[in-house]
């Protein structure tokens, strides 16, 4: 038995460091703090597993070897076949830790739910009174990324920055096909799919440049599908921000036709300019003259009593509070 | 030339020159290998006219362990296809960083990882598992032949069609591009027109065919004929986890054949069902698709399941530690396989509740999962194990598997998986469980019972060559995935900037070059094993001191299988009557009642395929007259009324007498 906890101790020592160490294991050590609570799940997770299944290796290798053919020392007993005691304990034991795997999971998935509004900025600090999230629209294009700041009134394309320390609320669409948004050193991902919105609460605690991209596979572009995200003080991001502004790009509905094109491997490119109800229309599949908006064509009178069927706007109004997330489908009423 | 005239259109569809793949020469080279290699074997069969003794021994046979061999031997070949598609990945990813393009480009890749996918689930692993349950259930449950023996000949025919579909679109036109299960948007119409997505869905459909009915087949076969006194507690385990796989496999095929109807119906009948305008949802093809998936994941790995428990037994010279448990273990299994679909996609956007609620349920097939391992190992306690090398592929597995299903708790937790999914690290998981459990364990399978399909044994030192270098080559090959994908490396990229990550893909690609010696070697075992079959003939029918019934007949078994049908008095039924010192019948023989071959089943298949040639080229003249000839033959062979025969008393005495004599001189 010494002999398993040392073996025990010793891979798991052995694990977390191989794991720790490498810096580049962008999901071993993120730089946000949803991110960094993912990661600690992921650790402990582990942990409470390899409690089962160092054993098991250990016990298959000993076993394997104890028993050989050759070994006629050992004990043989060929008519041995049951044992209530083993069985019990051989349910018991995946039992005992998938009760606390399953009590974990649960505290966690709701903790770490996407479409919940965050209340820290990181382990120590909560989110101060009064701070809003900063808003960000996002739209997966073939392929490319397209981010509106609704509250500066800005876009972009393939670039990303935001504040840091400071919780960023993502709304997420698609112009065709499903994509998935995934900055993994800010937090985990989730899809960008065509007349839906998804959303994604999450925060940067250290400046730096950090990759995002698409990680759901979606045709020709999709290798390319990329952008930098800039975590920055907030004067830096104000100065960005007055830079996008400075561009003399405006992003109305015909530039958005154009752009949302298929194209592959898209240079940065700033907007100054945005026409407000952009996102609301791709939202709704209704950017093109002429075309009737997903929320206009369906009645959803009532739809709010049922659960998970929030429109948008409302869920805005209700971002304070923990409510279920869900796809929302096209649809802003009120 | 006629491009104008209807005419063309009508015969030919969208069939043009321009579809025959003449600018890429990697392809053009499989085709010149694939044709060269295709003659050279047409005509070794003409010259030694093998021909009428294929097409009657073989392609019209009923017989229960033909259908088997030649699905392994489907398997084995589409192996060597989805593999080269594999190391082809492989190379490529290598090579592809920075400036480097790769030899590939994102087109051809695309299609590479999609055929990949497909072909190692529906046509290596399905046909493996398929070939095996349908060789050995007759034999563990004591009877003569399934219990529709003509539709056994036709499901193995169909799921044969769905693979040539699957070879043709190498070189005529295209595959999908889309990943193995086609999701929509990119699936549909106006993101793919072209062929590809529906080489897919007619490739799937068709072999689906086979699938379904061989599941109703096994299904009542296990259920109606087992020998007399072998109730349900008797039945060997490989039976009972067959019996679960096929529950699963009527179950849950349907839901495929429906959601690929609706994605067909979406592409040529401009139905919405999951597209993004009009009210379609994608989500809701996700959703189904994966009702179909997980299921199918547990149709793949329980047989194995089954199969490991009779080596274990076997090769520790004891028992199955816990029975019962394991019975009970592998129901609860096949229950909740149905309750676990929804992690596939935590991503989506599904409230948290749901998200836990899946997650949780996940985890909790952990559980009789674990107490199988358990089992396992309680059955070597204690034994006098010899590593033979089905205890080898066991041994592997056991040690592989466990991490493989760690890695899979893993993903069951919700927000881990929202770091992970989609990753290399999730394509490490599954290729830990589908190489470590489902391949280990069908050429653990494949070993075993070799002898009692052919009547000699494998060869030892190259079945050990082919293990080790699996093992190690698994090793290397996918261990570096999970760290790639802990550094937030997503699949299916087929060109990378970081250089720092070039090092990870070559071990891999090094990992995948062992894997193929592994491979050569399994196919140099099979031939030395040929040459050498006087040395390792085995004449006692039973080279293991096996356990179950099939090791009561002789190497190869009669085509009647049983004299006389067994009778059961417990578990474990030929050991014990081993033990009870058990007499062969000697005389008292009377004749036997047999199905006859027929053409039906090979016949209906190759219409079927052309009839899915013709909806994928949009040949509508082709398909209505192909459709029309599939219905017509399908009635003129229900006037077959030629369809049995007795093997006459005398014959069967001579058999037996002749296996008398052979057991004498042992
Ligand atoms: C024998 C060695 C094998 C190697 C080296 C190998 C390699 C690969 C590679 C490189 C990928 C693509 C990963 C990516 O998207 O980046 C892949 C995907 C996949 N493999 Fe394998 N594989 C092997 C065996 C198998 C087997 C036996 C199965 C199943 C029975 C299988 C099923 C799959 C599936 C379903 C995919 C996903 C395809 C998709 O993305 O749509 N593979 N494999
Ligand atoms: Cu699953």
């Amino acid at each position: 038995m010494q002999l398993f906890k040392y073996l025990r101790g010793a891979s798991l020592t052995l694990l977390v460091a191989a794991l720790l160490s490498g810096c580049d294991a962008v999901v071993m050590s993120p730089s946000g703090d949803v991110a960094v609570q993912q990661r600690d799940l992921l650790v402990w997770a582990t942990v409470l597993m390899l409690l089962v299944i160092v054993p098991v290796i250990v016990l298959t290798f000993w076993f394997a070897w104890h028993y050989r053919e050759t070994n006629t020392e050992a004990n043989y007993k060929p008519d041995w076949t049951h044992s209530t005691v083993l069985e019990l304990v051989i349910w018991s034991v995946p039992l005992m830790i998938i009760i606390a795997l399953g009590a974990m999971t649960w505290v966690s998935t709701h903790k770490l739910d996407p479409y919940r509004p965050l209340d820290r900025i990181d382990a120590q600090t909560p989110v101060p009174v009064g701070l809003e999230p900063l808003t960000v629209e996002v739209v997966a294009l073939d392929w490319k990324w397209l981010f509106i700041y609704p509250e500066q009134g800005i876009a972009t394309v393939n670039e990303l920055a935001a504040p840091v320390n400071h919780p960023i609320r993502f709304k997420i669409t698609a112009s065709t096909m499903m994509n998935s948004f995934f900055i993994p050193a800010m937090a985990g991902q989730i899809y960008a799919m065509a007349g839906m919105e998804t959303k994604l609460h999450g925060v940067i605690n250290e400046p730096g440049v950090y990759k995002g991209f698409s990680a759901n596979y979606s045709g020709a572009g999709y290798s390319q599908m990329k952008f930098d995200f800039h975590g920055l003080s907030e004067e830096d991001f104000a100065s960005w921000v007055e830079e996008v502004k400075a561009s003399d790009g405006n992003l109305s509905r015909d530039e958005y036709l154009q752009l949302a094109e298929p194209s592959i491997d898209d240079p940065v490119s700033y907007y100054g300019q945005v026409d407000p109800t952009l996102y609301y229309g791709i939202f709704n599949r209704c950017v093109e003259p002429g075309q009737v908006c997903m929320e206009d064509m369906m009645y959803h009178g009532g739809m709010d009593k049922h659960a998970g069927h929030h429109g948008d706007a409302k869920a805005e109004h209700a971002d304070h509070q923990d409510h279920a997330g869900h796809q929302s489908h096209g649809g802003h009423h009120e | 030339m006629f491009e104008n005239l209807d005419l063309t259109k009508l015969i030919f569809g969208r069939l043009t020159w321009d579809a025959i793949p003449f600018h890429d020469p990697i392809i053009l080279g499989t085709f010149a290998v694939v044709a060269l290699g295709g003659i050279a074997l047409l005509a070794a069969l003409t010259r030694y006219k093998l021909w009428g003794y294929l097409w009657n021994e073989w392609f019209t046979t009923i017989d229960h362990k033909k259908i088997g061999i030649m699905y392994i031997i489907l398997g084995l070949v589409m192996l060597l296809r989805g593999f080269a598609d594999a190391i082809m990945m492989r190379l490529h990813q290598a090579m592809a960083f920075g400036d480097a393009t790769g030899y590939l480009p994102p087109h051809h890749y695309d299609q590479i990882f999609t055929a990949h996918g497909v072909i190692m689930i529906f046509f290596v692993a399905m046909p493996l598992v398929t070939g095996i349950m349908n060789y050995l259930i007759p034999l563990q449950i004591g009877t003569r032949d399934v219990a529709f023996p003509f539709l056994n000949n036709f499901s193995f025919w169909m799921t044969t069609g769905g693979a040539v579909l699957m070879m043709v679109s190498l070189f005529i036109g295209e595959f999908a591009k889309t990943g193995w299960l086609a999701y929509p948007p990119l699936s549909g119409i106006l993101q793919s027109p072209g062929v590809g997505v529906d080489y897919y869905i007619w490739a799937l459909q068709i072999a689906g065919v086979g699938t379904l009915l061989s599941g109703v087949n096994l299904l009542v076969t296990i259920v109606k004929m087992r020998a007399p006194g072998m109730s349900l507690m008797k039945m060997p385990v490989f039976t009972w986890t067959s019996l679960c796989t096929n529950i699963l496999i009527v179950a849950a095929f349907p839901v495929l054949t429906a959601v690929l109807a609706m994605l067909s119906m979406d592409r040529y009948l401009d139905t919405a069902f999951f597209t993004n305008d009009l009210g379609g949802n994608a989500m809701m093809y996700v959703n189904l698709i994966w009702i179909w998936g997980h299921p199918e994941v547990y149709i793949l790995i329980l047989p194995v399941f089954g199969i490991f428990s009779e080596i274990v037994a076997t090769y520790s010279r004891k028992p199955l530690f816990g029975y019962t448990s394991m019975v009970y273990a592998t129901v609860v299994i096949t229950v909740l396989s149905y309750l676990v679909w929804l992690h596939h996609f935590f991503t989506m956007g599904s409230g948290a509740s749901v998200n836990s609620f899946f997650g949780i349920t996940t985890m909790i097939i952990s559980i009789p999962t674990g107490a199988k391992i358990f089992n396992w190992l309680f059955t070597m306690f204690r034994g006098r194990i010899k590593f033979d090398v089905p205890m080898l592929w066991t041994m592997g597995f056991m040690v592989t598997f466990v991490i493989g299903g760690m890695t899979g708790v893993l993903l069951a937790v919700p927000p881990v998986d929202f770091v992970l999914h989609n990753s290399l690290f999730l394509i490490a998981h599954f290729h830990n469980v589908i190489i470590g459990g489902v391949l280990f364990g069908l050429f653990a399978g494949i070993t075993y019972w070799f002898p009692k399909a052919t009547g000699y044994k494998l060869d030892e030192f190259w079945g050990k060559m082919s293990f080790w270098f699996w093992l190690i080559g698994f090793y290397f090959a996918f261990m570096p995935l999970y760290v790639l994908g802990l550094m937030g490396v997503t699949r299916r990229v087929s060109h990378f900037e970081d250089q720092s990550l070039q090092i990870w893909f070559q071990i891999a690609a090094f990992g995948a070059v062992l894997i193929a010696v592994g491979i050569a070697a399994f196919i140099i075992q099979l031939v030395v094993s040929f040459m050498r079959r006087e040395s390792l003939k085995d004449e006692t029918g039973d080279p293991w001191d096996g356990r179950t019934l099939e090791w009561s007949t002789s190497s190869p078994p009669p085509p009647y299988n049983f004299a006389f049908t067994p009778r059961v008095h417990e578990l474990d039924a030929w050991w014990q009557m081993k033990q009870h010192g058990f007499q062969r019948p000697e005389s008292g023989f009377i004749p036997i009642h047999m199905p006859k071959g027929t053409w039906a089943g090979i016949v209906l298949s190759g219409i079927s395929v052309v009839i899915g040639f013709a909806l994928i080229w949009h040949m509508w003249l082709l398909a209505g007259v192909s459709f029309v000839a599939l219905i017509g033959t399908a009635i003129y062979h229900t006037f077959n009324y030629d369809r049995d025969y007795y093997i006459p008393a005398e014959e069967v005495e001579r058999i037996e007498a002749e296996r008398t004599r052979v057991l004498a001189n042992v």
